[in-house]
Protein backbone atom coordinates (compact mmCIF):
# COMPACT_ATOMS: atom_id res chain seq x y z
CA UNK A 1 0.00 0.00 0.00
CA UNK A 2 2.63 2.27 1.07
CA UNK A 3 4.52 1.38 -2.45
CA UNK A 4 1.75 2.21 -4.31
CA UNK A 5 1.01 5.47 -2.50
CA UNK A 6 4.70 6.46 -3.14
CA UNK A 7 4.19 5.68 -7.10
CA UNK A 8 0.82 7.85 -7.49
CA UNK A 9 2.73 10.46 -6.09
CA UNK A 10 5.99 10.48 -8.03
CA UNK A 11 3.89 9.95 -11.31
CA UNK A 12 1.69 12.80 -10.40
CA UNK A 13 4.57 15.23 -9.48
CA UNK A 14 5.84 14.55 -13.51
CA UNK A 15 3.54 14.22 -15.04
CA UNK A 16 4.71 15.63 -18.90
CA UNK A 17 7.13 12.49 -18.32
CA UNK A 18 4.16 10.09 -17.04
CA UNK A 19 2.35 11.07 -20.46
CA UNK A 20 5.73 10.52 -22.74
CA UNK A 21 5.98 7.56 -20.98
CA UNK A 22 2.80 6.04 -21.70
CA UNK A 23 2.67 7.41 -25.35
CA UNK A 24 5.32 5.45 -25.97
CA UNK A 25 4.34 2.45 -24.57
CA UNK A 26 1.15 2.62 -25.61
CA UNK A 27 2.99 2.75 -28.80
CA UNK A 28 5.13 -0.24 -28.53
CA UNK A 29 2.55 -2.19 -27.28
CA UNK A 30 -0.61 -1.08 -30.11
CA UNK A 31 2.17 -2.39 -32.62
CA UNK A 32 3.22 -5.80 -30.82
CA UNK A 33 -1.02 -6.09 -30.68
CA UNK A 34 -1.78 -5.11 -34.64
CA UNK A 35 0.88 -7.70 -35.39
CA UNK A 36 -0.23 -10.47 -33.68
CA UNK A 37 -3.44 -9.83 -34.69
CA UNK A 38 -1.85 -9.76 -38.09
CA UNK A 39 0.22 -13.12 -37.77
CA UNK A 40 -2.78 -14.89 -36.56
CA UNK A 41 -4.99 -13.59 -39.34
CA UNK A 42 -3.05 -15.04 -41.99
CA UNK A 43 -1.67 -17.85 -40.43
CA UNK A 44 -5.74 -18.50 -40.13
CA UNK A 45 -6.17 -17.58 -43.68
CA UNK A 46 -3.40 -19.97 -44.90
CA UNK A 47 -4.72 -22.56 -42.90
CA UNK A 48 -8.19 -22.14 -44.56
CA UNK A 49 -6.82 -22.38 -48.10
CA UNK A 50 -4.10 -24.90 -47.62
CA UNK A 51 -7.63 -26.90 -46.01
CA UNK A 52 -9.37 -26.27 -49.59
CA UNK A 53 -8.13 -28.71 -51.98
CA UNK A 54 -5.25 -27.45 -53.87
CA UNK A 55 -5.18 -28.90 -56.86
CA UNK A 56 -8.05 -30.43 -58.85
CA UNK A 57 -7.22 -32.96 -61.90
CA UNK A 58 -10.10 -33.23 -64.42
CA UNK A 59 -10.46 -36.40 -65.96
CA UNK A 60 -11.87 -37.13 -69.97
CA UNK A 61 -14.65 -39.05 -71.02
CA UNK A 62 -15.07 -42.52 -70.02
CA UNK A 63 -12.31 -42.56 -67.46
CA UNK A 64 -12.85 -45.32 -65.41
CA UNK A 65 -12.91 -46.50 -61.59
CA UNK A 66 -9.74 -48.46 -61.98
CA UNK A 67 -7.90 -45.54 -64.05
CA UNK A 68 -8.77 -43.29 -61.21
CA UNK A 69 -7.77 -46.16 -58.52
CA UNK A 70 -4.27 -46.26 -60.69
CA UNK A 71 -4.44 -42.26 -60.18
CA UNK A 72 -4.60 -42.56 -56.39
CA UNK A 73 -2.04 -45.28 -56.06
CA UNK A 74 0.82 -43.21 -57.85
CA UNK A 75 -0.22 -40.43 -56.02
CA UNK A 76 -0.18 -42.22 -52.53
CA UNK A 77 3.44 -43.46 -53.50
CA UNK A 78 4.86 -39.65 -53.36
CA UNK A 79 4.47 -39.28 -49.59
CA UNK A 80 3.37 -36.13 -50.43
CA UNK A 81 -0.43 -36.19 -50.40
CA UNK A 82 -2.44 -35.14 -47.09
CA UNK A 83 -5.80 -35.97 -48.32
CA UNK A 84 -7.63 -36.66 -52.01
CA UNK A 85 -11.19 -36.79 -53.00
CA UNK A 86 -12.95 -38.28 -55.82
CA UNK A 87 -16.07 -35.62 -57.18
CA UNK A 88 -18.24 -37.45 -59.71
CA UNK A 89 -19.73 -36.04 -62.37
CA UNK A 90 -22.96 -36.12 -60.69
CA UNK A 91 -21.63 -34.80 -57.55
CA UNK A 92 -20.22 -32.04 -59.68
CA UNK A 93 -23.24 -31.34 -60.84
CA UNK A 94 -24.80 -30.64 -57.04
CA UNK A 95 -21.76 -28.69 -56.43
CA UNK A 96 -22.25 -26.55 -59.13
CA UNK A 97 -26.32 -26.29 -58.48
CA UNK A 98 -25.55 -25.03 -55.20
CA UNK A 99 -23.37 -22.54 -56.55
CA UNK A 100 -25.78 -21.19 -58.51
CA UNK A 101 -29.24 -21.92 -56.81
CA UNK A 102 -29.96 -17.77 -57.16
CA UNK A 103 -29.44 -17.88 -61.39
CA UNK A 104 -31.97 -20.71 -62.72
CA UNK A 105 -30.98 -20.16 -66.09
CA UNK A 106 -27.02 -20.98 -65.33
CA UNK A 107 -28.74 -24.13 -64.07
CA UNK A 108 -31.02 -24.89 -66.75
CA UNK A 109 -28.02 -24.98 -69.38
CA UNK A 110 -25.88 -27.33 -67.41
CA UNK A 111 -26.31 -31.20 -67.01
CA UNK A 112 -24.18 -33.59 -65.77
CA UNK A 113 -22.74 -34.72 -68.86
CA UNK A 114 -21.35 -31.35 -69.19
CA UNK A 115 -19.30 -31.33 -66.28
CA UNK A 116 -16.27 -33.81 -65.71
CA UNK A 117 -15.70 -35.71 -62.99
CA UNK A 118 -12.49 -34.87 -60.71
CA UNK A 119 -10.04 -35.68 -58.10
CA UNK A 120 -9.44 -32.72 -55.45
CA UNK A 121 -5.73 -33.00 -54.02
CA UNK A 122 -4.48 -32.03 -51.05
CA UNK A 123 -0.30 -31.84 -50.45
CA UNK A 124 1.20 -31.60 -46.86
CA UNK A 125 2.93 -28.61 -48.02
CA UNK A 126 2.23 -26.09 -50.41
CA UNK A 127 6.10 -26.48 -52.27
CA UNK A 128 5.40 -29.83 -53.21
CA UNK A 129 1.99 -28.67 -55.53
CA UNK A 130 3.57 -28.37 -58.64
CA UNK A 131 5.59 -31.43 -58.66
CA UNK A 132 2.22 -33.59 -57.97
CA UNK A 133 0.65 -31.81 -60.58
CA UNK A 134 3.25 -32.84 -63.20
CA UNK A 135 2.62 -36.51 -61.98
CA UNK A 136 -1.27 -36.03 -62.73
CA UNK A 137 -0.91 -34.00 -66.10
CA UNK A 138 0.82 -36.86 -67.46
CA UNK A 139 -1.97 -39.29 -66.64
CA UNK A 140 -3.57 -40.09 -70.45
CA UNK A 141 -6.83 -39.96 -68.87
CA UNK A 142 -6.56 -36.44 -67.45
CA UNK A 143 -7.82 -33.83 -69.33
CA UNK A 144 -6.46 -30.40 -67.33
CA UNK A 145 -5.07 -29.55 -64.19
CA UNK A 146 -5.78 -26.13 -62.27
CA UNK A 147 -4.16 -25.96 -58.32
CA UNK A 148 -4.17 -22.65 -56.29
CA UNK A 149 -0.04 -22.71 -55.39
CA UNK A 150 0.14 -18.59 -56.33
CA UNK A 151 -2.68 -18.21 -53.32
CA UNK A 152 -0.99 -20.39 -50.74
CA UNK A 153 2.83 -19.21 -51.78
CA UNK A 154 1.88 -15.86 -51.40
CA UNK A 155 0.27 -16.02 -48.13
CA UNK A 156 3.01 -18.43 -47.05
CA UNK A 157 5.15 -15.17 -48.19
CA UNK A 158 3.38 -12.86 -46.87
CA UNK A 159 2.72 -14.64 -43.16
CA UNK A 160 6.36 -14.67 -43.52
CA UNK A 161 7.25 -11.39 -43.94
CA UNK A 162 4.77 -10.10 -41.11
CA UNK A 163 6.17 -12.48 -38.52
CA UNK A 164 10.07 -10.96 -39.73
CA UNK A 165 8.89 -7.52 -40.15
CA UNK A 166 6.48 -7.52 -37.04
CA UNK A 167 9.44 -9.71 -34.84
CA UNK A 168 11.62 -6.46 -36.08
CA UNK A 169 9.42 -3.56 -35.37
CA UNK A 170 8.16 -4.59 -31.58
CA UNK A 171 11.91 -5.57 -30.92
CA UNK A 172 13.05 -2.29 -31.87
CA UNK A 173 10.20 -0.73 -29.62
CA UNK A 174 11.04 -2.69 -27.24
CA UNK A 175 14.75 -1.69 -26.51
CA UNK A 176 13.30 2.06 -27.17
CA UNK A 177 11.21 1.46 -24.46
CA UNK A 178 13.40 -0.03 -22.35
CA UNK A 179 15.41 3.27 -22.59
CA UNK A 180 13.09 5.46 -21.62
CA UNK A 181 12.22 3.60 -18.59
CA UNK A 182 15.91 4.08 -17.58
CA UNK A 183 16.12 7.28 -18.92
CA UNK A 184 12.65 8.33 -16.89
CA UNK A 185 13.93 6.33 -13.43
CA UNK A 186 17.24 7.60 -14.04
CA UNK A 187 16.12 11.14 -13.75
CA UNK A 188 13.13 10.54 -10.97
CA UNK A 189 16.30 8.63 -8.86
CA UNK A 190 18.11 11.74 -8.83
CA UNK A 191 16.00 14.18 -8.35
CA UNK A 192 14.96 12.15 -5.09
CA UNK A 193 18.81 12.02 -4.08
CA UNK A 194 18.72 13.70 -0.51
CA UNK A 195 15.32 12.03 -0.27
CA UNK A 196 17.08 7.83 -0.70
CA UNK A 197 20.21 9.46 1.40
CA UNK A 198 17.73 10.06 4.35
CA UNK A 199 16.06 7.04 3.69
CA UNK A 200 19.20 5.02 3.95
CA UNK A 201 20.46 7.33 7.30
CA UNK A 202 17.04 5.86 8.54
CA UNK A 203 17.53 2.27 8.02
CA UNK A 204 15.62 1.95 4.99
CA UNK A 205 17.06 -1.32 3.48
CA UNK A 206 18.05 -1.09 -0.72
CA UNK A 207 15.02 -3.45 -1.57
CA UNK A 208 12.63 -0.54 0.14
CA UNK A 209 14.05 1.82 -1.56
CA UNK A 210 14.34 0.38 -5.01
CA UNK A 211 10.93 -1.40 -4.98
CA UNK A 212 8.74 2.03 -5.53
CA UNK A 213 10.54 2.90 -8.39
CA UNK A 214 10.78 -0.89 -10.16
CA UNK A 215 6.47 -0.45 -9.73
CA UNK A 216 6.84 2.85 -11.37
CA UNK A 217 8.29 1.35 -14.53
CA UNK A 218 5.78 -1.56 -14.10
CA UNK A 219 2.98 0.95 -14.15
CA UNK A 220 4.05 2.62 -17.62
CA UNK A 221 4.94 -0.14 -19.42
CA UNK A 222 1.15 -1.75 -17.78
CA UNK A 223 -0.65 1.05 -18.41
CA UNK A 224 0.39 1.33 -21.85
CA UNK A 225 -0.13 -2.12 -22.51
CA UNK A 226 -3.90 -2.29 -21.70
CA UNK A 227 -4.43 0.59 -23.51
CA UNK A 228 -2.86 -0.23 -26.49
CA UNK A 229 -4.95 -3.76 -26.45
CA UNK A 230 -8.44 -2.15 -25.25
CA UNK A 231 -7.85 0.90 -28.45
CA UNK A 232 -6.67 -2.31 -31.13
CA UNK A 233 -9.64 -4.91 -30.60
CA UNK A 234 -11.91 -1.71 -30.42
CA UNK A 235 -10.43 -0.83 -33.98
CA UNK A 236 -10.49 -4.71 -34.86
CA UNK A 237 -14.52 -4.46 -33.58
CA UNK A 238 -15.21 -1.60 -35.89
CA UNK A 239 -13.41 -2.94 -38.98
CA UNK A 240 -15.27 -6.29 -38.74
CA UNK A 241 -17.86 -5.71 -41.07
CA UNK A 242 -15.08 -4.47 -43.48
CA UNK A 243 -12.80 -7.34 -43.18
CA UNK A 244 -15.31 -9.56 -43.94
CA UNK A 245 -16.38 -8.14 -46.99
CA UNK A 246 -12.63 -7.88 -48.09
CA UNK A 247 -11.78 -11.63 -47.07
CA UNK A 248 -14.95 -13.11 -47.91
CA UNK A 249 -14.72 -17.09 -47.73
CA UNK A 250 -11.75 -16.95 -45.53
CA UNK A 251 -13.60 -14.26 -42.95
CA UNK A 252 -15.59 -17.09 -41.59
CA UNK A 253 -11.78 -18.65 -40.56
CA UNK A 254 -11.08 -16.21 -38.65
CA UNK A 255 -14.34 -13.26 -37.15
CA UNK A 256 -15.18 -12.46 -34.93
CA UNK A 257 -11.91 -12.43 -33.14
CA UNK A 258 -12.28 -15.62 -30.24
CA UNK A 259 -12.41 -14.15 -26.68
CA UNK A 260 -9.75 -16.53 -25.60
CA UNK A 261 -7.36 -15.53 -27.90
CA UNK A 262 -8.00 -11.76 -26.78
CA UNK A 263 -7.29 -12.79 -23.34
CA UNK A 264 -4.44 -14.50 -24.01
CA UNK A 265 -2.99 -11.77 -26.10
CA UNK A 266 -4.02 -9.27 -23.01
CA UNK A 267 -2.18 -11.90 -20.72
CA UNK A 268 1.34 -12.07 -22.91
CA UNK A 269 1.13 -8.01 -23.26
CA UNK A 270 0.87 -7.48 -19.24
CA UNK A 271 3.65 -10.43 -19.06
CA UNK A 272 6.10 -8.21 -21.23
CA UNK A 273 5.18 -4.93 -20.30
CA UNK A 274 5.96 -6.15 -16.50
CA UNK A 275 9.38 -7.58 -18.41
CA UNK A 276 9.99 -4.24 -20.11
CA UNK A 277 8.91 -2.24 -17.41
CA UNK A 278 11.09 -4.04 -14.81
CA UNK A 279 14.13 -4.23 -17.08
CA UNK A 280 13.83 -0.71 -17.99
CA UNK A 281 13.88 0.37 -13.91
CA UNK A 282 16.34 -2.53 -12.91
CA UNK A 283 18.51 -0.92 -15.57
CA UNK A 284 18.35 2.22 -14.21
CA UNK A 285 18.74 1.26 -10.44
CA UNK A 286 21.54 -0.22 -11.40
CA UNK A 287 23.22 2.49 -13.28
CA UNK A 288 21.79 5.44 -11.31
CA UNK A 289 21.31 3.91 -7.26
CA UNK A 290 23.94 2.91 -5.18
CA UNK A 291 23.22 1.39 -2.16
CA UNK B 1 29.47 1.90 24.31
CA UNK B 2 30.90 3.48 21.68
CA UNK B 3 34.33 3.34 21.54
CA UNK B 4 36.56 4.86 18.85
CA UNK B 5 40.35 3.17 18.67
CA UNK B 6 43.00 4.91 17.12
CA UNK B 7 40.68 5.98 14.42
CA UNK B 8 42.05 7.51 11.44
CA UNK B 9 39.79 8.82 8.54
CA UNK B 10 41.73 10.09 5.45
CA UNK B 11 39.73 11.05 2.19
CA UNK B 12 43.02 11.03 0.22
CA UNK B 13 45.91 10.91 0.59
CA UNK B 14 46.59 14.44 1.21
CA UNK B 15 43.01 15.08 3.13
CA UNK B 16 43.19 13.73 6.87
CA UNK B 17 39.55 14.20 8.38
CA UNK B 18 40.21 12.34 11.81
CA UNK B 19 43.94 10.98 13.08
CA UNK B 20 44.22 9.00 15.96
CA UNK B 21 40.69 9.49 17.61
CA UNK B 22 40.29 7.52 20.93
CA UNK B 23 37.27 8.14 22.31
CA UNK B 24 34.97 5.93 24.92
CA UNK B 25 31.27 7.19 25.24
CA UNK B 26 29.29 5.79 28.11
CA UNK B 27 25.16 4.01 27.54
CA UNK B 28 23.46 6.82 28.11
CA UNK B 29 25.84 10.36 27.83
CA UNK B 30 25.02 13.46 26.69
CA UNK B 31 28.25 14.79 24.46
CA UNK B 32 29.02 17.53 23.08
CA UNK B 33 31.34 17.41 19.77
CA UNK B 34 32.58 21.47 19.49
CA UNK B 35 35.74 22.51 17.16
CA UNK B 36 36.39 24.91 14.57
CA UNK B 37 34.54 23.74 10.73
CA UNK B 38 36.74 21.46 9.35
CA UNK B 39 38.13 19.79 12.83
CA UNK B 40 36.08 16.46 12.34
CA UNK B 41 33.08 16.37 14.09
CA UNK B 42 30.59 15.89 11.15
CA UNK B 43 32.64 12.79 10.17
CA UNK B 44 33.34 11.44 13.45
CA UNK B 45 29.13 11.66 13.59
CA UNK B 46 29.21 10.09 10.08
CA UNK B 47 31.65 7.27 10.32
CA UNK B 48 29.45 6.25 13.41
CA UNK B 49 26.16 6.31 10.86
CA UNK B 50 28.51 3.56 8.83
CA UNK B 51 28.61 6.11 5.65
CA UNK B 52 32.07 6.56 6.09
CA UNK B 53 34.84 3.69 6.90
CA UNK B 54 37.73 4.18 9.03
CA UNK B 55 41.25 4.39 7.18
CA UNK B 56 42.72 3.21 10.09
CA UNK B 57 41.26 1.95 13.55
CA UNK B 58 38.51 0.50 15.10
CA UNK B 59 35.19 1.63 15.97
CA UNK B 60 33.39 -0.32 18.32
CA UNK B 61 28.92 0.32 18.77
CA UNK B 62 27.48 -2.08 21.78
CA UNK B 63 29.75 -5.10 20.82
CA UNK B 64 28.81 -4.37 16.82
CA UNK B 65 31.83 -3.11 14.70
CA UNK B 66 29.98 -0.86 12.02
CA UNK B 67 32.92 -1.04 9.45
CA UNK B 68 32.85 -4.66 9.22
CA UNK B 69 29.13 -5.31 8.44
CA UNK B 70 28.02 -6.37 5.34
CA UNK B 71 25.80 -4.30 3.13
CA UNK B 72 22.55 -5.83 4.40
CA UNK B 73 23.03 -5.48 7.94
CA UNK B 74 23.76 -1.93 7.70
CA UNK B 75 19.85 -0.88 7.34
CA UNK B 76 19.10 -2.97 10.66
CA UNK B 77 22.52 -1.21 12.08
CA UNK B 78 20.89 2.63 11.52
CA UNK B 79 18.13 1.54 12.80
CA UNK B 80 19.74 1.53 16.41
CA UNK B 81 20.80 5.36 15.35
CA UNK B 82 19.04 8.10 15.51
CA UNK B 83 20.55 11.69 13.47
CA UNK B 84 19.32 14.89 13.33
CA UNK B 85 20.71 17.56 10.98
CA UNK B 86 20.99 21.23 11.13
CA UNK B 87 19.11 21.38 8.45
CA UNK B 88 16.45 19.07 9.26
CA UNK B 89 16.56 17.25 6.43
CA UNK B 90 12.91 16.67 6.28
CA UNK B 91 10.70 15.40 3.39
CA UNK B 92 9.20 18.30 1.40
CA UNK B 93 6.41 16.04 -0.51
CA UNK B 94 5.28 14.76 3.24
CA UNK B 95 3.30 16.18 5.67
CA UNK B 96 5.01 16.29 9.44
CA UNK B 97 3.24 12.91 10.42
CA UNK B 98 4.51 11.15 7.31
CA UNK B 99 7.97 12.34 7.58
CA UNK B 100 8.03 10.60 10.90
CA UNK B 101 6.23 7.57 10.35
CA UNK B 102 8.71 6.99 7.68
CA UNK B 103 11.02 6.14 10.32
CA UNK B 104 9.05 3.18 11.07
CA UNK B 105 7.88 2.45 7.40
CA UNK B 106 11.61 1.32 6.70
CA UNK B 107 11.27 -1.37 9.15
CA UNK B 108 8.44 -3.07 7.98
CA UNK B 109 6.23 -2.15 11.21
CA UNK B 110 2.47 -2.81 10.57
CA UNK B 111 0.47 0.24 10.20
CA UNK B 112 -1.59 0.36 13.05
CA UNK B 113 1.49 0.14 15.12
CA UNK B 114 3.18 3.08 13.25
CA UNK B 115 0.34 5.05 13.71
CA UNK B 116 0.14 4.65 17.14
CA UNK B 117 3.69 5.42 18.24
CA UNK B 118 3.67 8.22 15.85
CA UNK B 119 0.67 9.77 17.76
CA UNK B 120 2.54 9.22 20.82
CA UNK B 121 5.78 11.08 19.43
CA UNK B 122 3.73 13.86 17.85
CA UNK B 123 1.89 14.20 21.10
CA UNK B 124 4.79 14.44 23.38
CA UNK B 125 6.98 17.12 21.27
CA UNK B 126 3.90 19.24 21.04
CA UNK B 127 3.76 18.77 17.32
CA UNK B 128 0.28 16.86 17.34
CA UNK B 129 -1.73 20.03 15.68
CA UNK B 130 1.00 20.41 13.50
CA UNK B 131 0.78 16.81 12.00
CA UNK B 132 -0.93 17.88 8.93
CA UNK B 133 1.72 20.89 7.84
CA UNK B 134 4.62 20.23 5.08
CA UNK B 135 7.85 21.34 6.17
CA UNK B 136 7.48 24.38 3.89
CA UNK B 137 4.32 25.20 6.34
CA UNK B 138 6.48 25.11 9.61
CA UNK B 139 8.60 27.40 12.02
CA UNK B 140 12.35 26.13 12.07
CA UNK B 141 11.30 25.07 15.78
CA UNK B 142 8.90 22.66 14.32
CA UNK B 143 10.76 21.53 11.99
CA UNK B 144 13.54 20.28 14.01
CA UNK B 145 11.21 19.09 16.67
CA UNK B 146 9.93 17.07 13.92
CA UNK B 147 12.74 15.60 12.87
CA UNK B 148 13.79 14.72 16.54
CA UNK B 149 10.40 12.81 16.88
CA UNK B 150 11.71 10.84 13.34
CA UNK B 151 15.20 10.35 14.75
CA UNK B 152 13.84 8.84 18.20
CA UNK B 153 10.55 7.32 16.88
CA UNK B 154 12.27 4.20 16.43
CA UNK B 155 13.42 4.08 19.95
CA UNK B 156 16.66 4.45 18.83
CA UNK B 157 19.80 3.70 21.60
CA UNK B 158 21.87 6.44 20.37
CA UNK B 159 20.91 9.98 18.59
CA UNK B 160 23.39 11.73 16.82
CA UNK B 161 22.74 15.64 16.12
CA UNK B 162 24.92 17.56 13.74
CA UNK B 163 24.24 21.21 14.73
CA UNK B 164 20.73 20.97 15.66
CA UNK B 165 20.53 24.43 16.88
CA UNK B 166 22.41 26.14 13.64
CA UNK B 167 20.06 27.47 12.20
CA UNK B 168 17.60 28.67 15.03
CA UNK B 169 17.08 31.80 17.00
CA UNK B 170 18.64 31.29 20.71
CA UNK B 171 14.80 30.67 22.13
CA UNK B 172 13.91 28.79 19.77
CA UNK B 173 17.60 26.34 20.09
CA UNK B 174 16.88 26.09 24.10
CA UNK B 175 14.22 24.71 23.09
CA UNK B 176 15.49 22.03 21.10
CA UNK B 177 18.29 21.21 23.56
CA UNK B 178 16.25 20.91 26.13
CA UNK B 179 14.00 18.39 23.96
CA UNK B 180 17.40 16.45 23.21
CA UNK B 181 17.75 16.20 27.05
CA UNK B 182 14.59 14.42 27.61
CA UNK B 183 15.89 12.38 24.90
CA UNK B 184 18.86 11.75 26.59
CA UNK B 185 16.91 11.15 30.24
CA UNK B 186 15.52 8.47 28.74
CA UNK B 187 18.74 6.21 29.00
CA UNK B 188 19.49 7.52 25.16
CA UNK B 189 22.82 8.29 24.59
CA UNK B 190 22.98 12.20 22.54
CA UNK B 191 25.93 12.79 20.47
CA UNK B 192 26.03 16.51 19.17
CA UNK B 193 28.40 18.84 17.16
CA UNK B 194 28.13 22.08 17.82
CA UNK B 195 29.11 25.67 18.04
CA UNK B 196 26.98 27.28 20.24
CA UNK B 197 28.73 28.58 23.08
CA UNK B 198 26.20 29.32 25.08
CA UNK B 199 24.47 25.71 25.15
CA UNK B 200 27.24 24.27 25.63
CA UNK B 201 28.29 26.30 28.80
CA UNK B 202 25.08 26.25 30.20
CA UNK B 203 24.72 22.37 29.43
CA UNK B 204 27.40 20.99 31.93
CA UNK B 205 27.80 18.12 30.20
CA UNK B 206 30.89 16.41 28.58
CA UNK B 207 32.70 18.08 25.97
CA UNK B 208 34.79 16.78 23.86
CA UNK B 209 36.70 19.24 21.68
CA UNK B 210 38.32 18.60 18.37
CA UNK B 211 41.09 20.50 16.34
CA UNK B 212 42.48 19.63 13.02
CA UNK B 213 41.10 15.96 13.15
CA UNK B 214 42.28 15.08 16.79
CA UNK B 215 41.19 15.09 20.39
CA UNK B 216 42.44 18.56 22.32
CA UNK B 217 40.42 18.40 24.84
CA UNK B 218 37.55 16.18 26.62
CA UNK B 219 36.27 17.24 29.73
CA UNK B 220 33.60 16.49 32.29
CA UNK B 221 30.88 19.39 32.56
CA UNK B 222 32.87 21.20 30.14
CA UNK B 223 33.09 24.71 28.39
CA UNK B 224 33.06 25.46 24.64
CA UNK B 225 37.14 26.47 24.39
CA UNK B 226 37.72 26.74 20.75
CA UNK B 227 40.26 29.06 19.72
Amino acid sequence: MKFTKFVRKNIRRTPYQAIAALMVMFLTFIIVSVFSLLTLGSQKILSFYESKPQAIAFFKDRTTAQDVKAIENSLEQTGKISNFKYVSQDEALQIYRDRNKNNPMLLELVTANILPASLEISTKSPEDLNMVAQIVKKEPVVEDVVFREDVVASLTQATHLIRVVGGGVTAFLMVFSILLIVMIIGFKIRLKRDEIEIMKLLGASAWFIRIPYILEGITYAVAGAVLAWVVSFAALWQLQPLLATLLGEAAQNILPVSPIFALELLGAELVLAVLVGGLGSLAALRRYLHL
Amino acid sequence: MISFQAVTKKFSTNITALEGINLEIQNGEFIFLVGPSGAGKSTLLHLLTREYKPSEGKIIVNDLEPSKLKPSQIPDYRRRIGFVFQDFKLLDDRTVWENVALALQVRGMPEAEIAKEVDRVLKLFEIWERRSLFPRQLSGGEAQRTAIARAIVGKPSILLADEPTGDLDPQTASSVIKLLEEVNSWGTTVLMATHNREIVDNAKRRVVTLKGGQIVKDTQEGKYEVH
